[in-house]
């Protein structure tokens, strides 16, 4: 084939400053920032709607039911146009123009981290209703019968045992999450596939540029699943959520669930 | 806001159907029916007794489900060109239009998630029906034919149909590309006449009634599977 490989392009000096490899270990660093941020909103609303969806509360139960479909059913593209060109149209004047003001990076980040972080929530929420769904009922029972407010039983029982029981889903689900971020490229976030697409087009070398991304995501994968491993293990109460052998075939399912 | 403009959307709303939707429609069909049957060959490669097959699919799957559609896209983009001329012999990259880059692109990362669905699936089947079946004097590819598969697409449907749904919204990516599938439509609209807002807005309605319809059906399906069963 005539193509001309060049693998030492990566310690060229690119256009835009520093040498190429500098340019895609800085979309690394933006992947890793705009995932970590967007992961603590995800936990953050996740937790809330995914309670909301299981209290006695009627309303409560459907406004989490309303939430959840919103975001699961608009394309994650169309919701990031949504974050970025139509929000700040529909506020009032004063705050949309205060947000168009906002410095380059930021400008785009911030619509960014909104977008994925509420994104994934809807499907971390899933995982938190299903995770309080599987325990027995005895257990909320018992709560309230030893005294416990509503709040302080989801607090000290439910919860606990439920993160500990969704844990591997929930590993799949932050796995998405940072193979999402690449979708904020598509307004101007210079994350890795963006980094990557500047590299290939001041540079030429396609085929280098998109092997060194792709290595790049498998790298995050695997420090992602390494550590994530620690944390199961760390977790873990002897006896409640068995040894590691379940864990993994709950892990397979719940992959396959949420695929 | 209370100059939303709805006759932006009643103007180009034949134009946004006829061409955009039947183009993410026709993605979406294909490369499902494609994608599931690699991914069924797949899944029986991963479940195969030989060893080295089962190992080459497993890294297959593995590896396309660690990266980002997007990146995906990009890299059969700029693949397929040489892959074509490699394949046809031409010795230069041979040009592809748009749709069949994205079609083998979706066909190709799709096949990795069918195929863990169908592995699942092949694996809910009792074992001593595969034995059965051998012992009947079927050989393999009838005993998949007949026995294993039609069983475990039918207990796979409401994941596979789900699956679906979430290929239909993630065809919109194919707007890295600048193809006009539906969003692309109405993305040239909305820079044609300067109305991103109602634009993105409806573009954003549709999806959610489709997908939202689809999954009320798949969760329909679902229930009656179970009182049938």
């Amino acid at each position: 084939m005539n193509y001309n490989w060049n693998w030492s392009i990566f310690f060229e000096q690119a256009p835009t400053g520093g040498t190429y490899l500098q340019g895609l270990a800085m979309g690394f660093a933006w992947t890793i920032g705009t995932a970590a941020l967007s992961w603590m909103l995800a936990l953050a609303m996740g937790t809330l709607v995914g309670v909301a969806r299981t209290t006695r509360l009627k309303w409560v139960r459907l406004l989490g039911a309303v939430y959840v479909e919103f975001f699961r059913n608009i394309p994650l593209l169309v919701q990031m146009f949504l974050w970025y060109f139509v929000v700040p149209e529909i506020l009032p004047v004063a705050l949309g123009d205060a947000i168009k003001q906002i410095v380059p990076p930021w400008g785009i980040f911030v619509p960014a981290v909104l977008c994925l972080g509420f994104y994934t929530s809807s499907r971390v929420a899933e995982q938190v209703r299903a995770g309080i769904e599987s325990l027995p009922r005895g257990q909320s029972m018992a709560a309230t019968a030893l005294g416990l407010a509503p709040a302080q039983v989801y607090r000290y029982i439910l919860l606990p045992t439920s993160f500990r029981i969704i844990l591997p889903p929930l590993v799949s689900e932050l796995l998405n999450l940072i193979k999402n971020t690449s979708v904020a490229f598509t307004i101007g976030l210079l994350e890795l596939v963006g980094a990557a697409r500047s590299m290939q087009e001041f540079s030429f070398q396609v085929f280098e540029t998109f092997t060194a991304a792709t290595l790049f995501y498998l790298l995050l994968n695997l420090i992602v699943l390494r550590v994530m491993l620690l944390i199961e293990a760390r977790v873990a109460v002897p006896g409640f959520t068995g040894p590691a052998r379940t864990a993994k075939k709950a892990k397979a399912i719940g992959e396959v669930a949420t695929a | 806001m209370n100059n939303f403009d709805f006759d932006v959307i009643t103007r180009s709303v034949g134009y946004l159907f006829r061409d955009g939707m039947v183009f993410t429609m026709k993605l979406t069909l294909l490369s499902t029916a494609m994608g599931l049957a690699l991914g069924t060959l797949l899944a029986m490669c991963r479940l195969s007794g030989w060893r080295s097959l089962a190992a080459a699919a497993g890294i297959y799957v593995n590896f396309l489900r660690a990266l980002p559609l997007i990146l995906v896209i990009f890299w059969f983009y700029f693949l397929v060109p040489y892959l074509g001329g490699w394949l046809t012999g031409a010795g230069r990259p041979v040009s592809v239009g748009g749709f069949t880059s994205a079609l083998i692109t979706f066909t190709l990362f799709e096949a990795a998630y069918f195929c863990e669905i169908m592995r699942a699936g092949i694996q809910s089947i009792p074992r001593g029906q595969t034995a059965a079946a051998y012992a009947l004097g079927l050989n393999y590819w009838q005993m998949m034919a007949n026995i294993v598969l039609p069983q475990a697409l039918r207990n796979m449907a409401p994941i596979l149909l789900t699956q679906t749904i979430v290929l239909f919204q993630d065809t919109s990516l194919v707007y890295v590309l600048s193809l006009t599938d539906f969003l692309g439509a109405g993305i040239n609209v909305a820079q044609r006449d300067n109305r991103l807002v109602e634009m993105y807005i409806f573009v954003a309605v549709v999806y959610f009634i489709i997908s939202f319809a689809a999954s009320r059906m798949v969760r329909y399906l679902q229930r009656y599977k179970t009182l049938a069963a």
